[in-house]
């Protein structure tokens, strides 16, 4: 039979497909994060504590109020969002003339008492949340078995990912957040609320990770430390695609999502470190990443 | 550090006592994970069955002063040392029970001999404690990872299940887990058609469980533990692995895990126990009464294996009069052990405490009552052939 490098190409096909699940993920929550960056210059650390509130108020909605996946999709992210508006206005609204240090600081700190919180009230093993029903199966492609659901998280993926890109990019709100990004006093200055419009952009991205939450509580483990241990490797994202850009954020996430799923393959000890090595490769060869502007 | 003072003598019993008996003070540290991976393994759950041992042993009414104080290792050889280090030469700690993760309880394994003084393990798996690096000082109580892959893996080669394939977590325990249970596989007459390593800890467990997929075994060995475990299950469960005739063999699974999962996941799951709350009316009791001062949550075997190990040494203590270590891990070597959770036993002279084990099967939804109703018993292993033989575990201290 033929054979790539060893490997049956139906393996490899079913490799890249999940790769490119995993990307889905990357690309949501390290796209907030870019559009964080982009406009507030805040490292957001709370982000992995967002995406795993989001998977939590979905299982809270679902087990204390009975309302089911679907319109957990719907509401979460704005809960959620919610409360990082809450979190903008009362913490971090406070520390935007400060060197962005003091930003990765206070959201780190916020995502450890976050983290704590959910530890001590629900453990840390987590708890179960499953697949809503009309998603339930999958489908035999020839090369593999593709569950439905997670055929339905590349879906949302993508839609949410490139609307978000072309909110930004192509019409007139994009314009005055890219605008304010570049300088804020003169979008000020021609009558634009720039505070609120950035206390709403922290909003948005905050549901973006809550999204994410949600997308991922039927298939990943929901419990307090989900996002810590995903928050780090999307860092790494966010500083290979470059910080703060839109594109990039997307781009790398469902790309390395595809080598990170290649490595699974052929070196699966190395999956872990794949995406930090190519980080290092990248910030010695592109310092401001693969799509970034040097400043 | 969390110090949870705890004096169990009331001043009015010990005044009654000052006649007949000369009183004893211990002081017992709970050294576990109280925030990481094994929190809910472990943790403060320990620390409660700690202190039902002492108040059901009525420790105070036999004139045994006990302290119980606790502490979080953070799943880190080096916390944890420096923690033993200070309980033994400052804090004046007699005994440290619990400690899980393998490599935590192997150090303090080493700073207890040093010292000269207790160590009762009822949360690590490694089975070295009881092998090649096996101590005077130690007592192994609860499980550990020879028993876990007799256990399941021979019961799942003589159900015909003959090929393996193994996802193993890329650091010790996994390894150790992998190599213990291809043992049983090989020895039993079944075979392992490959392994793969994943990086510990991971989240996304499809592309590992698609090529054990690929591979067409029988058999899908999860040797792994904790987020690793649940995540694994949880994706084999949605990409059809089981329903397509692949079974899944748990080979470190706690009944904590089996809660996080749900039972629609985690049903038909085959895996090793040495305790479940529902297996008598005696486990029934205690584990209800455990309950009410856990938040509702039943014990697991480790916070079980902790209430145990307690109480046979405050016996040990009780019939010694006195704390000197010799003369107390002698006794409770001496001694039968026999309690309602664990049922008779005996402390070998490796320090394996022996007791019957379980295989389990996780329930299908409909089977199960309610919260924590999760396994159906499929075979009970008596004690004496649950763990290692004796001769086998190179311990320098069998002769």
């Amino acid at each position: 039979m033929f054979e790539l490098l060893g490997i049956p190409p139906q393996a490899l096909f079913g490799q890249l497909l999940l790769g490119l699940i995993n990307g889905a993920f990357y690309a949501m929550l390290s796209l907030g994060l870019a559009i964080i960056f982009g406009l507030l210059n805040i490292i957001n650390f709370t982000h992995g504590a967002q995406y795993m509130m989001g998977a939590f108020v979905a299982w809270m909605l679902l087990n204390y109020l009975g309302i089911n996946y679907w319109w957990a999709l719907l509401l979460v992210p704005i809960i959620v969002g919610a409360f990082g508006i809450v979190i903008e206005r009362l913490l971090i609204s406070r520390l935007y003339h400060l060197d962005h240090l003091y930003g990765l600081l206070l959201t780190f700190g916020l995502a450890l008492i976050i983290q704590g919180l959910f530890r001590n009230y629900y453990g840390i093993s987590g708890l179960p949340y499953s697949i809503p029903p009309q998603l339930a199966g999958g489908q035999n492609l020839g090369f593999m078995f593709l569950p439905n659901y997670r055929g339905w998280v590349v879906a949302a993926s993508l839609v949410v990912c490139i609307g978000t890109w072309f909110v930004i990019e192509k019409t007139r709100l994009g314009a005055y957040l890219r605008a304010a990004t570049e300088n804020p006093t003169l979008v000020g200055a021609f009558g634009i609320n720039v505070p609120r419009m950035i206390t709403l952009t922290y909003g948005f991205g905050v549901g973006l990770a809550a999204f994410a939450g949600v997308l991922a509580a039927p298939i990943y483990s929901v419990n307090p430390n989900m996002g810590a241990d995903l928050i780090i490797v999307v860092f790494a994202v966010v500083v290979i695609g470059g910080m703060g850009s839109i594109l990039g954020a997307i781009v790398t996430g469902f790309g390395l999502g595809l080598v990170e799923g290649l490595t699974r393959v052929f070196y699966p000890e190395g999956s872990a470190v794949v995406i930090f090595v190519i980080m290092a490769i990248v910030l010695l060869i592109k310092p401001a990443g693969l799509f970034g502007r040097t400043a | 550090m969390r110090k949870t003072g705890f004096l169990l003598a009331s001043l009015a019993a010990s005044l009654i006592a000052t006649t007949a008996l000369a009183d004893t003070a211990v002081k017992i540290g709970v050294l576990n994970d109280r925030s990481g991976i094994y929190a809910d393994v472990a943790g403060e759950g320990s620390v409660i069955a700690a202190r039902m041992a002492v108040e059901d042993f009525g420790a105070a009414d036999k004139g045994i002063t006990v302290e119980i104080v606790s502490a979080d290792h953070q799943n880190k050889p080096d916390v944890g040392v420096n923690i033993a280090r200070q309980w033994y030469d400052q804090d004046g700690v007699d005994l440290i029970v619990d400690v899980p993760t393998s490599s935590v309880a192997l150090a303090v394994n080493e700073i207890t001999r040093e010292k000269n003084k207790i160590f009762m393990n009822s949360g690590a798996a490694t089975s070295d404690l009881t092998g090649a690096q096996c101590s005077p000082n130690t007592i192994h109580w609860t499980y550990d990872t020879w028993q876990l892959a007799h256990g399941t893996g021979s019961a799942m080669v003589e159900n015909g299940g003959k090929s393996w394939f193994f996802v193993t977590a890329d650091y010790a325990f996994g390894h150790a887990l992998e190599r213990d249970t291809s043992e049983v596989v090989k020895a039993a007459g079944g075979e392992v058609v490959g392994s793969v390593r994943t990086p510990f800890p991971g989240t996304d467990f499809s592309s590992f469980l698609l090529q054990a997929q690929s591979s067409g075994a029988q058999v899908i060995g999860l040797a792994n533990a904790g987020g690793d475990t649940i995540n694994s299950i949880k994706q084999a469960s949605e990409f059809g692995i089981t329903q397509g005739g692949q079974a899944l063999a748990g080979l470190l699974v706690f009944i904590s895990d089996i809660h996080a999962l749900g039972l629609q996941t985690a049903q038909g799951l085959v895996l090793t126990e040495s305790f479940y709350w529902d297996l008598s009316d005696q486990t029934r009791e205690w584990s209800q009464r455990f309950g009410e001062k856990n938040g509702g949550k039943m014990p697991t075997m480790v916070q079980a294996g902790v209430y145990s190990s307690v109480l046979h040494y405050l016996k040990a203590v009780e019939a010694t009069g006195g704390k000197e270590t010799e003369a107390l891990m002698a006794k409770m070597k001496e001694m039968p052990t026999d309690d309602p959770l664990f049922g008779k036993g005996v402390v070998r002279a490796d320090g394996r405490k022996t007791h019957d084990s379980y295989l389990f099967r996780v329930k299908k939804p409909e089977d199960s009552k309610g919260p924590w109703d999760y396994y159906e018993t499929v075979s009970t292993i008596p004690a004496d052939k649950a763990f290692r033989p004796l001769d086998q575990g190179e311990c320098p201290l069998v002769k």
